[in-house]
């Protein structure tokens, strides 16, 4: 199964990123291989609107089936939901953690947006 | 010949003194309108007391998708720089309230799949206070995006007189969408520390447009030394002062106008507008 998370960094030790739209990096995982790579979220992280958009739309793009990430707004939502990828909520920790506790069946499905969506 | 009133900070008076400009001009046998393009919250109605003789809802024009044309080739949602259009494997999503109305996404599609419709965004109401013309916009609530209306409100300016432009406050895009194309600039900021850090992020704001400039200072209760050497460092007249009156808060409560509640008002104005004229005479010529 392929999983994205959002995290600060560039390897598996780094601090997932608690915001979605306007998280550092997405890190695609294969949870049967281990195999893994980075995507750069730059372009959004400087975003003046629709950051949660082009992040969801961009997540999309990385064929996952879930995604493990801190908080999720509106839009952000609607999208990932449209696109069928079930969004996971993780508290803080690094990657490889998150991932794990995916894995071990810790971590809830959010099913609505659990923050809200900002101005514009 | 059109004079907008704004200032970097909310609250300093420029409803007070635009209303009170534009009853002063009306006083004096000129032809008049007052344009209210604060959309997000007009208030310059309270003071007039207008007459509104028409109202016209406002719209933008938003992408609206037919999936059976549509191809799903992703065009229109690389073009939008504003995410108001994304397009994913098996549907096209649009979040109208991002979409400035650029119709992009609409141009390049490649199979006709996109139709631009009209979103309503809020109110234009036209009308008279005596012999004042009065123009206001009014957002819808939950409309975020000002600009457009503030638009509608300067494209209903049909007269040839003197318009007054209550402008929005800030320094952001409705703010300067009200004051982008006026012949003068008046800016209204209150003698505190707030007021000159907010007028000087105005002063930047504008500082590439054309138009001359004049600030009035509101409320003034003591020396001004630092509101005054900011207007100087960027080579700004310091055109009027307003004393702080408790008459005027008192008349303002009530939704009454300074120009008829206090003594004084008509001279102070009188003395404004004879700096004000000249400069913008000048420039529209």
């Amino acid at each position: 199964m392929r999983v994205a998370i959002t995290s600060q960094g560039e390897s598996l030790e780094s601090r997932l990123d608690r915001r979605f739209g306007r998280a550092a990096f997405f890190v695609a995982v294969n949870t049967e291989t281990g195999e893994f790579a980075v995507h750069d979220n730059t372009q959004n992280l400087n975003a003046a609107q629709g950051a949660g958009i082009q992040a969801g739309s961009n997540v999309v793009g990385l064929n996952v089936e879930a995604l493990i990430t801190g908080n999720v707004g509106p839009k952000a939502y609607a999208v990932l939901k449209a696109a069928g990828i079930r969004i996971y909520l993780a508290p803080d920790g690094t990657v490889a953690e998150s991932l794990q506790r995916f894995k071990d069946g810790l971590l809830d499905e959010c099913l609505s947006a659990n923050v809200a969506g900002h101005w514009i | 010949m059109k004079i907008a009133v704004a200032s970097g900070k909310g609250g300093t008076g420029k409803t007070t003194v635009a209303v009170n400009l534009s009853l002063f001009l009306v006083d004096a046998d000129l032809k008049v309108t007052y344009a209210d393009c604060d959309v997000e919250e007009p208030d310059g109605h309270l003071f007039l007391k207008p007459e509104i003789t028409l109202k016209h809802r406002s719209a933008v024009l938003v992408p609206q998708v037919n999936p059976e044309a549509c191809n799903l080739c992703g065009e229109c949602g690389a073009f939008c720089r504003y995410s108001a259009i994304v397009v994913l494997k098996e549907e096209v999503m649009t979040f109208p309230e991002l979409c400035h109305s650029c119709g992009g996404c609409a141009y390049v599609c490649s199979v006709q799949a996109i139709t631009e419709v009209d979103r309503y965004i809020g109110s234009v109401d036209r009308g008279s206070a005596g012999k004042l013309n009065f123009i206001s916009g009014c957002l819808d609530i939950g409309q975020a995006m000002g600009p457009p209306l503030i638009k509608a409100v300067l494209r209903n300016i049909t007269d040839d007189g003197i318009t007054i432009v209550d402008a929005p406050p800030g320094t952001s895009c409705p703010a300067m969408t009200a004051v982008g194309d006026c012949d003068y600039l008046l800016l209204v900021a209150e003698p505190t520390p707030f007021g000159r850090h907010d007028l000087e992020l105005m002063l930047q704001a504008v500082g590439s447009l054309p138009m001359p400039r004049g600030v009035v200072l509101n409320r003034v209760s003591g020396p001004d030394t630092a509101i005054e050497k900011l207007c100087s460092r960027y080579g700004v007249p310091i055109l009027s002062r307003i004393p702080e009156d408790r008459r005027v808060a008192e008349a303002y409560s009530k939704g009454l106008t300074a120009w008829k509640a206090v003594p004084g008002y008509k001279a102070l104005f009188a003395d404004l507008w004879s700096k004000i004229e000249p400069v913008a005479g000048r420039y529209t010529a």
